[in-house]
C-alpha cells in the first residue's frame, strides 16, 4: 500500500513499505548507487515520520519481497510467533522505538520477543534511532552461546584469531596464531580465511589448528572458513570440523549468488551437529554477513541494504549459531562511503542481530579506498564495546595480508578490555591464567611462557 | 620515572621469517608501540595517496608515442575521484566526447590495448610503459590505437573495445592498493569484448610491479593468454592459465 506524509504543503508519497523504509534510511552511498534513497533531507525526515506511524501488523501483511518467491520471506512469516507478538501488536514502529528505550523493556522482556519481532520491524525501527539508541537498546540484550566456551556473558569481550597468509603457508599461520595466542586472543574462534577452497588444503589447516588446540587444552573453537558444500564434504571425510561458516544474505536470490538455499544449510547444520565435538554447548555454525552484499549481487529487490542485511539474520538464527560478523567495512565505499557510513550501519547491524536474539560480533574494518582511518575504527570499536558486542577479529597489527583490509589489532582488544574493564570468556581466561600469559588481572604478563608453543608448531 | 622507555619487545620476534604479517610488534602497556604505528600510518599513507594520484596523461602519451601506434585519450562517465569511488556503474560508462573519438578512430583489429588508472594511478604512472616495452614485441596482430582511459572501472574496456571493433581487449589497471602494494597493475583480457560482460567472461594477471609478478613474466603470461584466448575464441573461467606447466 502507498503511504504519504506532508510537511508544509508539501506532501511526500511512498510507493510502499520498502520505498518508505528506503527513503527513511541515513545516507549510505549503497542506497544511492541503487537509487532508491531519499532525494532531500527533509523527504528523508518525511519518510522516517511517515515510518514512525506504521502499525507493526503491516509488517506482517505486507512483504517486501512475495512470499511466493522468496524462501527467506517464508522464513520469516513462518517462524513469527504470533502469541509472543500479541503484547506489542498494538504499537506502531514509533512507539516500538519509544518503548525500546524505556526502562520497561529490560533484557529479560526484549528476549522474550526476540521471534514476535520480525527482522524488518528491527530494521524499520533503527531507522527511527540515533546512534546512542541503538547501543542503549543492544546493551539491553545479552545474547551467550557455547561450544567449548561460554561468550556473550555480560562483562566480557571475545575475539577471532584471524591467523590468514596469502599462501596459506603453514609455518605463518602458525607464527600469527602464536603471536595471537600470546596477546590473549582466540576465544572466540581460531578462524582462517583460506586462500582455496580445496579439500586438502582447508583439511590441512584444520589439523593444524586441531592439534595445538588439543596440545594446549586451549577451551577454543576452531574453523576455516570454506564453503559450506566444501564444509559438508570435510565432516563425511572425518576432519576435525568444530564450527561450520558460511557467508549468508536476505534474499533467497542472493544466497544463490553465494551457491546456497535454506536446504543446504539445513544439511550443513545437521552434519555439524552429529559431531558433537563441543563440550559446554553445541552452538556451531559461523555466519557473515554484511550490508550491500544483496545490492552487489543485483538481489536486493528494491530494499534498502540494511533492511536486506537484518533480513539475513533471519537465516541466522534458524541455526542457533555461536556466531555472527557483520564485516561492515570490507564491501568498499560504494556501499559504505566514510567513516560515519561504516559506524551507523555496523551500530545498526549490531543492534538489529541482538534484538533478533543473534550472538553479534563485528568486523571493525576499513578497505584503503573508503574515506576512513584507524581513528574511525577505535571510534567504533570503543562504541560497540560500550553496547556490548560479543567478539570482534583479532589481526595482526590491524593487517590483514591475505584479505589485504584492515580489521582490529590483538592491541585493539586489549585496549578495549582495559578501558572497559572486560575479559575473555571465562575459560579462555582462566586458560591464559593458566598459561603465565596473562596475570590474576587480566593484564598481560612480562614475562611469558612461549617456547612450548613454537617448539610445538616450528 | 627512571626508564622513561617501557616498551616491552616479544621474544618471539624470530618468528617475523615465517609471515609479512605484521607480529611480534611489542607493546607499551597493552597497545602499539609508537614506531610500529607510524609505520602502519605510512603504509596507509602510500595506499591513500595512490587511490588518489593522477594519472600522467602528458607523459605516458609521450612515451607511447615511440611505439609507433596511433593514441586515444579518454574518459569515463566518472567526473572526479570523488564521484568515481561512490558511483562504479559511472567509471564503466564513457562520455560523450569518448564515443564520439573511438567512432571516428575505429577499424576491424585483433587486439585493443588500454591503459587505465583504475584505484591506483601511480601503479599506471610508474609501471605501464616498462610493461608495454616488455609486451609489444610479443603481440605481433593488428593493434587498433592504444587507449589511455581516466576515472576507468574493468567493464569500461568493453566499450572501447567494442567501439575500436577488436576481437580481444587487454586491460592494464591500477588495482586497489593494499598497504605492502600501493603501485600494483592488473591485466584485463576479454575475447570479444560487448558490453555488459560479466568478470567470468575476463581473465586476470595480477600483482604486477617490480617487487611482484616481474614485467617480463607478467608479459608472458599475458602473451600466453592471448594466444590460447584466440586458439578456443573465448576468455574467462574456460581459458585456464597453464602457462606454468609448460616449464615443467
Amino acid at each position: 500500500m502507498a503511504y504519504q506524509h506532508t510537511i508544509r504543503n508539501k506532501v511526500y508519497s511512498f510507493r510502499d513499505l520498502k520505498d518508505v523504509m528506503a527513503k527513511a534510511t541515513p545516507f549510505r552511498t549503497g542506497d544511492a548507487l541503487a537509487g532508491i534513497c531519499a532525494d532531500s533531507y527533509e523527504e528523508r525526515v518525511a519518510a522516517q515520520m511517515t515510518l514512525a506511524d506504521i502499525p507493526l501488523k503491516n509488517f506482517l501483511n505486507e512483504a517486501l519481497v512475495p512470499y511466493e518467491d522468496d524462501e527467506v520471506t517464508r522464513l520469516i512469516i513462518d517462524s513469527h510467533d504470533a502469541a509472543a507478538f500479541e503484547p506489542i501488536s498494538h504499537l506502531t514502529i514509533g512507539e516500538l522505538r519509544d518503548w525500546l528505550l524505556s526502562d520497561e523493556a529490560d533484557g529479560k522482556i526484549l528476549e522474550g520477543l526476540k521471534w514476535a519481532i520480525t527482522p524488518e520491524m528491527t530494521a524499520a525501527v533503527s531507522k527511527l534511532m540515533r546512534n546512542q539508541d541503538l547501543i542503549a537498546v543492544a546493551k539491553k540484550c545479552a545474547v551467550i552461546t557455547r561450544f567449548r566456551n561460554t561468550i556473550g556473558l555480560r562483562g566480557h569481550f571475545s575475539t577471532r584469531l584471524q591467523p590468514n597468509h596469502p599462501t596459506d603457508d603453514p609455518k605463518g599461520i602458525a607464527a600469527s596464531m602464536i603471536d595471537g595466542l600470546l596477546y590473549g586472543s582466540g576465544d572466540a574462534v581460531i578462524g582462517i580465511n583460506p586462500a582455496t577452497d580445496s579439500p586438502a588444503a582447508v583439511t590441512n589447516l584444520l589439523n593444524l589448528i586441531d592439534t595445538l588446540r588439543l596440545q594446549f587444552d586451549i577451551p577454543t573453537q576452531s574453523c576455516v572458513l570454506s564453503h559450506v558444500t566444501t564444509t559438508i564434504g570435510l565432516i563425511n571425510s572425518g576432519a576435525p570440523v568444530d564450527l561450520c561458516f558460511q557467508s549468508i544474505a536476505g534474499t533467497q536470490k542472493s544466497n544463490a549468488s553465494f551457491g546456497i538455499d535454506l536446504k543446504i544449510l539445513d544439511e550443513a547444520y545437521d552434519a555439524t551437529l552429529s559431531l558433537n565435538r563441543g563440550t559446554v554447548g553445541n552452538n556451531v555454525m559461523y555466519f557473515e554477513t554484511g550490508q550491500g552484499s544483496a545490492l552487489s549481487a543485483n538481489a536486493h529487490h528494491g530494499i534498502d541494504q540494511q533492511t536486506c542485511e537484518a533480513r539475513a539474520y533471519a537465516v541466522a538464527r534458524k541455526y542457533n549459531p555461536l556466531l555472527v560478523n557483520t564485516v561492515v567495512g570490507f564491501i568498499g565505499p560504494e556501499y559504505l562511503y566514510d567513516g560515519k557510513q561504516i559506524i551507523r550501519a555496523a551500530l545498526e547491524d549490531h543492534f538489529c542481530g541482538k534484538l533478533l536474539g543473534l550472538p553479534m560480533g563485528v568486523d571493525v574494518c576499513y578497505t584503503n579506498h573508503a574515506e576512513a582511518d584507524s581513528d574511525d575504527m577505535d571510534n567504533l570499536l570503543t562504541l560497540l564495546g560500550v553496547a556490548g558486542c560479543n567478539f570482534v577479529m583479532g589481526i595482526p597489527g590491524s593487517d590483514d595480508i591475505m584479505l589485504s583490509y584492515q580489521s582490529t589489532s590483538f592491541h585493539d582488544a586489549l585496549y578495549l578490555r582495559k578501558v572497559l574493564g572486560l575479559r575473555p570468556a571465562p575459560e579462555f581466561a582462566a586458560w591464559l591464567l593458566k598459561q603465565g600469559i596473562t596475570d590474576v588481572q587480566g593484564k598481560l604478563a612480562h614475562t611469558q611462557n612461549m617456547s612450548k608453543l613454537i617448539e610445538h608448531l616450528f | 620515572m627512571k626508564d622513561l622507555s617501557k616498551k616491552i619487545t616479544d621474544p618471539w620476534e624470530s618468528l617475523k621469517e615465517f609471515t609479512a604479517a605484521r607480529i611480534a610488534m611489542g607493546r607499551v602497556g597493552s597497545s602499539i608501540p609508537l614506531k610500529q604505528s607510524l609505520e602502519f600510518k605510512l603504509a596507509h599513507a602510500h595506499a591513500r595517496d595512490a587511490v588518489y594520484s593522477v594519472l600522467d596523461v602528458d607523459g605516458l602519451l609521450e612515451s607511447i608515442k615511440t611505439f609507433g601506434l596511433p593514441r586515444l585519450k579518454l574518459h569515463s562517465q566518472a567526473e572526479n575521484r570523488h564521484q568515481y569511488l561512490q558511483r562504479p556503474d559511472y567509471g564503466r560508462l564513457l562520455d560523450d566526447a569518448s564515443v564520439l573519438l573511438i567512432n571516428e578512430s575505429a577499424y576491424p583489429c585483433d587486439i585493443c590495448i588500454i591503459i587505465a588508472d583504475g584505484l591506483s594511478a601511480t601503479a599506471i604512472n610508474e609501471n605501464a610503459i616498462p610493461l608495454l616495452d616488455a609486451l609489444l614485441p610479443l603481440l605481433r596482430y593488428k593493434l587498433s590505437p592504444i587507449c589511455l582511459a581516466e576515472q576507468a572501472r574493468v567493464g569500461l574496456s568493453d566499450h572501447i573495445a567494442h567501439g575500436l571493433q577488436a576481437q580481444l581487449c587487454i586491460m592494464l589497471i591500477g588495482e586497489r592498493p593494499g598497504l605492502s602494494s600501493a603501485d600494483s597493475i592488473g591485466a584485463y583480457l576479454t575475447y570479444n569484448p560487448q558490453p555488459g560482460l560479466t568478470d567470468e567472461m575476463r581473465n586476470c594477471v595480477s600483482n604486477i610491479r617490480p617487487e611482484g609478478l616481474p614485467f617480463d613474466q607478467a608479459a608472458q603470461k599475458i602473451f600466453y593468454l592471448v594466444q590460447e584466448a584466440f586458439r578456443l575464441q573465448l576468455s574467462g573461467v574456460n581459458l585456464k592459465d597453464n602457462s606454468g606447466l609448460l616449464d615443467g
